[in-house]
């Protein structure tokens, strides 16, 4: 077994101990940070990502192959730094205005680094005017929101009409998700995308962020 | 007053599994098994529950539940609560501790802490079973009156009851007392909270077609399990 199957192996088994210190043999063995961090680091979380939504491992198996993704990133980060090398986009996540869940929107969130994006969180009580704010200033190139009751939601359309009056709607894209929203509701709004739940959020946001 | 205890709130491991997605038939791993020993052992030493309830009449709970007047013209609620032997407001939490560490996870041991959010979350669901097995345990007056009773707690933001209406409910119950708060949008912190009113009666008050337009939307369609428990009217 080469050592970038067997890190993807390890991180599918959520082996936080093994898959940094072999991020560390496969760099010292002269293999450069991207390739480990391609067909190692996200080809493992790509199997989870589809055994997941197979139903064949449950959210605390996908959880535990982020948590050892970060171990491996952690060891790559300032060599992919150094090296220039690019996130597959930025985007910015967070529970709307009003709304005090944040589990899911977290969900989201660590599938999307383990996808290789840069997630900027906001965290939950989101104001639309601040996910248009940060999107702007950082270049996101998506918005994730998520709602769990059905009094916060109309916040969702908020953020689609600042964009469309700032004249963002191109270049930054909405995907929405929680409890209470549909697709139905996210094409009534505008929204570019919805997610059922993180392993579909995430594959919107590749869609979406054309990564 | 309704006592609660740690352990008969604790969520059954395979509960936990189920809510977490794991498929019937499917064997969860070793390091998933041991995600959950952990957090059932943090759900022991930090769970701190505490409940408040209150017998109203059913004239006065119709003003809790008219609210602000945002209810579905035809709510199942509706046609149920005044058919019943017995109403209580009743809310209950975990506490603030519970949340305040799921949370404290999140930033750090994400695994853990969506391990013990969904622990959390099953033992609000127990507390409402073991509040209305002690409604059911309650004397019947005028004993006979259609059988044993049923009793099921109704929230606001289900069954046509418009999420508003927790207001008029905190108004008279006022669990602040055990440290439930509302914020504008009507959502309790701490988060693992639970409100409603429990109705107790003959099971058939409680059966209903989950025909209503809201019914689709529905993500807790408890309804389906209590026309199974309720015999024909």
């Amino acid at each position: 077994m080469s050592i970038l199957n067997e890190i993807s192996q390890r991180l599918e088994e959520g082996d936080d101990a093994a898959v940094p210190r072999l991020v560390g043999e496969a760099l010292a063995g002269g293999l450069a940070a991207k390739a480990v961090l391609d067909d190692g680091l996200i080809a493992g979380m790509n199997v989870v990502g589809g055994r997941f939504r197979d139903r064949e491992i449950f959210l605390p198996d996908v959880l535990l192959a982020a948590r050892a993704m970060y171990a491996g990133l952690d060891v790559l980060k300032p060599l992919l730094e150094r090296a220039g090398v690019a996130s597959r986009g930025r985007v910015v996540i967070g529970s709307v205005h009003g709304d005090l869940h944040d589990i899911g929107k977290n969900l989201v969130g660590i599938m999307l680094k383990g996808a290789g994006f840069e997630v900027i969180d906001l965290g939950h009580d989101v104001p639309a005017a601040r996910f248009v704010a940060v999107a702007r200033e950082r270049d996101a190139r998506v918005i994730g929101m998520s709602a769990l009751l059905t009094t916060t939601m109309p916040v969702m359309k908020e953020v689609v009409d600042l964009l469309a009056r700032e004249n963002l709607r191109g270049r930054v894209r909405t995907i929405v998700g929680g409890a209470p929203v549909s697709a139905e509701y996210a094409a009534e709004i505008g929204a570019d995308a919805y997610g059922y739940d993180c392993a579909q959020a995430v594959e919107r946001v590749k869609e979406l962020a054309g990564a | 007053m309704i006592h609660f205890s740690p352990a008969e709130l604790e969520p059954a491991p395979a509960a936990v599994r189920a809510a977490l997605g794991l498929k019937r038939g499917v064997e969860p791993s070793p390091r998933s098994e041991e995600l959950l020993r952990r957090a059932l052992d943090l759900f022991r030493g930090l769970a701190a529950p505490a409940a408040v309830v209150k017998p109203v009449t059913a004239e006065e709970f119709a003003t809790v539940f008219a609210g602000r007047g945002g209810n579905e013209p035809r709510a199942p609620l509706a046609g149920i609560y005044p058919r019943a032997g017995r109403l209580h407001l009743f809310a209950f939490t975990l506490g603030g501790p519970l949340g305040a560490e799921i949370g404290r996870l999140f930033a750090g041991d994400f695994a853990l802490g969506a391990v013990l959010d969904a622990v959390a979350s099953q033992a609000a669901e127990n507390a409402a079973r073991v509040a209305e097995r002690w409604s059911e345990s309650l004397p019947v007056p005028g004993a006979g009156d259609g059988g044993p009773w049923r009793c099921f707690l109704y929230s606001p933001g289900y069954c046509g009851w418009h999420v508003s209406g927790q207001e008029a409910l905190f108004a008279a119950l006022r669990p602040e007392t055990i440290g439930i708060r509302l914020n504008a949008s009507f959502l309790m912190t701490p988060l693992k909270s639970v409100s409603g009113v429990l109705v107790a009666g003959p099971a058939a008050i409680h059966r209903l077609e989950a025909s209503y337009p809201f019914c689709a939307r529905c993500t807790s369609p408890a309804c389906q399990e209590r026309s199974l428990a309720a015999p024909p009217a």
